[in-house]
């Protein structure tokens, strides 16, 4: 069960190959629901689409609700083993779509909600949303964003659903897992997925899955998951946990054109940032 | 076929809407409640929790996700259900075109309400006619018969293959949802046959499809060009429905009008909803006193039945429309229309709009109105304050 080749995404786009790791767990019987997003150009045009899975196309705010009522209904069928996916971005997730996807949460509806988050409105050229972080330029943040970005797993965790988890392209197999364990549970599954953009993070398309691991080792994408509330790192993330293994925030930022003006003021923001999340992490690991 | 008498029952329009609903036995329900739709909303959870419907009911957390939600359940197969008002389905909006793009079968029933602000929780047209571009065959209930005759319909002509899209139905707010009436309903066994179970499935995990991706220009007007081909369509497949449904209820059904006293009228009332109740008091007074006038009724809004209306309109005197909703900068929603279709006809159209926010219209003004039309004393629109 593949992502087919011969799509419409951009050159070292990670969204087909995250597709792709996702649809061989949960298989032949996924739906995807994708809302407007990056995703909706590379799916096609009327003629064709490369997914080998239903796919059924969702207005911006309304991919958690849809996806409800076709879990209702297949539900309602008698139908067996099959997994409703709602595919969205940042945008669709943490902005005009939070209300619907704080709904779904709240009811428990049985549904993997998976956001690839490339921090920005991407599909219309690059503009901010609630998700992009700290110091990024965008079209609408012209001299950096001034806002931190919004915590979405540990938001979608305190509406009490059974999995939340964070994932990385550059990290497939930790991915893979979490899809797997998702799909073992009922009810409302949440996988946040860091997508690394190189035209919107102004960097070479063939530094992907670098980029995608540096934000990984330098502690700004931490790789967890909240299975009934109790926290668990995974991955290398385990290690990170001590200080010192931790590459400075810098190392990650210097490819990425979006972050070119930041001061050395506005970089050490971003670096508290990241330890005061892991002061964060250190407490719920304890809990 | 033979006529078998349902259960008489005395019911308010919202709950005889659900017990069509009830009947009709949608798959997903999908409600947020908003006034004056929040008691049938109460009565389909109590058949859903009695166990009276078995359906999954979605208890969503806004009017949007509401259509959105039936959206993905119509798609993948299931009867589905949802009813809202005024707000609600402004807020729904995005997702009434979606669907009604989609051509996705849907059933929603409309508890017509004025639109704020200023707030007003009352009766009018104006949230109901604000849908007539999105692709919904559109029908109006006169009474609280009438809307259970019409939601048990709506689903078997959303559901035709000839037609496949949306049916919102009509149904005036607290004149209608809140008023106890007689209903005559059609037994269980005799509602599975007139609407057997839905066969229409897009998500087929052995033959996957792209629901409602990108369409490029060309495709694009190519959906619409079907859609306008599926409405049209629909007027006979309505008229077929509402024959049929006659048959088997042994009631007077009509099809996209219905024509009172017009045989010999010189003048005529148009009208759609609750007040064609009233429009019909005032017309049977004024034949009283041997005044020519008949009422026409507009059943269903969209696809509005052109033809119909002109040739009834064809050789009168005169033609009165009667308006609860207006487009501002223009005219009344229904009196555009009727004028805009009966384009090269010599019969002169008037408009009143009145009612607005759920203000009363008593078949005394209607007949003074009409008088004012008889003697050549009307202007081309008057509003009732």
């Amino acid at each position: 069960m593949k992502f087919l080749r011969g799509n419409a995404a951009c050159p070292g786009c990670p969204i087909p190959k995250e597709l792709d790791a996702l649809l061989e767990v949960t298989g032949k019987k996924t739906v995807l629901v994708v809302p407007a997003s990056c995703t909706t150009v590379i799916m096609g045009d009327t003629t064709g689409m490369p997914s080998t899975v239903p796919v059924v196309h969702s207005a911006f705010a309304a991919s958690p609700a849809i996806a409800s009522g076709i879990s209702a209904s297949l539900r309602s069928k008698g139908e067996k083993d099959y997994s409703v996916v709602v595919w969205a971005g940042d945008g669709g997730t943490g902005d005009i779509g939070f209300a619907s996807l704080s709904g779904a949460a709240e009811r428990n509806e049985d549904i993997i909600y998976v956001c690839y988050d490339n921090e920005a409105y991407m599909n219309t050229g690059i503009q901010r949303s609630g998700l992009t972080p700290y110091g990024a330029w965008t079209t609408t943040t012209p001299s950096g964003k001034r806002e931190f970005k919004k915590p979405l797993p540990m938001i979608v965790a305190e509406h009490n659903v059974p999995y939340v988890a964070t994932a990385s392209v550059a990290y497939i197999f930790d991915y893979q897992n979490k899809v797997k364990k998702a799909k073992e549970i009922k009810g409302f599954r949440y996988i946040h997925l860091l997508s690394p953009c190189p035209p919107g993070w102004r960097y070479d398309s063939s530094l992907t899955i670098e980029i995608a691991k540096l934000a990984v080792e330098t502690g700004i994408w931490p790789l967890y998951e909240i299975e009934n509330g109790e926290f668990r790192l995974t991955s290398i993330s385990k290690v990170l946990i001590d200080k010192d293994k931790r590459k400075p925030v810098e190392s990650y930022i210097k490819y990425q054109g979006r972050f070119a003006k930041l001061s050395a003021e506005d970089i050490k923001k971003l670096q508290d940032y990241v330890d005061e999340m892991w002061e964060q992490i250190k407490g719920l690991i304890k809990k | 076929m033979q006529v078998v008498r349902g259960k008489v029952l005395a019911l308010v329009g919202n709950h005889a809407v659900a017990y069509a609903v009830k009947q009709a036995k949608p798959q997903v329900l999908a409600v947020y409640p908003i006034t004056p739709q929040t008691t049938m909303l109460e009565k389909l959870s109590e058949y859903v929790d009695k166990g009276e419907l078995k359906a999954e009911m979605i208890k969503v957390e806004s009017e949007h996700s509401a259509m959105a939600s039936i959206y993905g359940a119509a798609v993948s197969g299931s009867r589905v259900f949802t009813a809202t008002s005024s707000q609600g389905l402004l807020y729904m909006t995005e997702m009434i075109y979606w669907v009604g793009g989609q051509r996705a079968p849907i059933v929603a029933a409309i508890a017509t309400r004025a639109i704020a602000s200023p707030w007003s929780i009352w009766d009018d047209h104006q949230d109901f006619v604000s849908k007539r571009d999105a692709i919904w065959i559109q029908m109006m209930a006169e009474n609280v018969q009438d809307a259970y005759d019409m939601t048990l319909q709506a689903f078997k002509i959303s559901e035709d293959k000839r037609v496949v899209l949306p049916v919102m139905m009509g149904f005036d707010g607290f004149i209608l949802t809140h008023t106890m009436e007689r209903v005559e309903t059609l037994p269980d066994n005799v509602v599975d046959s007139f609407i057997p179970p839905r066969q229409f499935n897009l998500i087929d995990f052995d033959n996957p499809l792209g629901v409602g991706p990108i369409a490029t220009p060309d495709k694009y007007i190519e959906f619409r060009y079907k859609a306008m081909q599926a409405m049209e369509r629909s007027k006979n497949v309505i008229k077929e429905v509402a024959k049929e449904y006659e048959d088997i209820s042994g009631r007077n059904q009509y099809g996209l009008t219905e024509c009172y006293m017009c045989d010999d009228a010189e003048f005529l009332l148009i009208a759609m909803g609750a007040w064609v109740g009233d429009i019909r008091v005032a017309v049977n007074r004024m034949r009283n006193e041997g005044k020519k006038v008949g009422l026409l009724k507009i059943r269903v809004f969209r696809p509005f039945p052109k033809e119909e209306v002109n040739d009834i309109l064809k050789g009168r005197k005169g033609a009165l429309v009667f308006d609860r909703a207006y487009s501002f900068g223009s005219g009344g929603v229904l009196g555009i229309e009727t004028r805009a279709n009966a384009y090269g006809l010599d019969t002169p159209i008037y408009n009143v709009i009145a009612g607005l926010g759920g203000k009363d219209v008593r078949p005394m003004e209607i007949q003074k109105i009409t008088e004012d039309m008889i003697e050549g004393k009307l202007e081309n629109e008057r509003w009732l304050l």
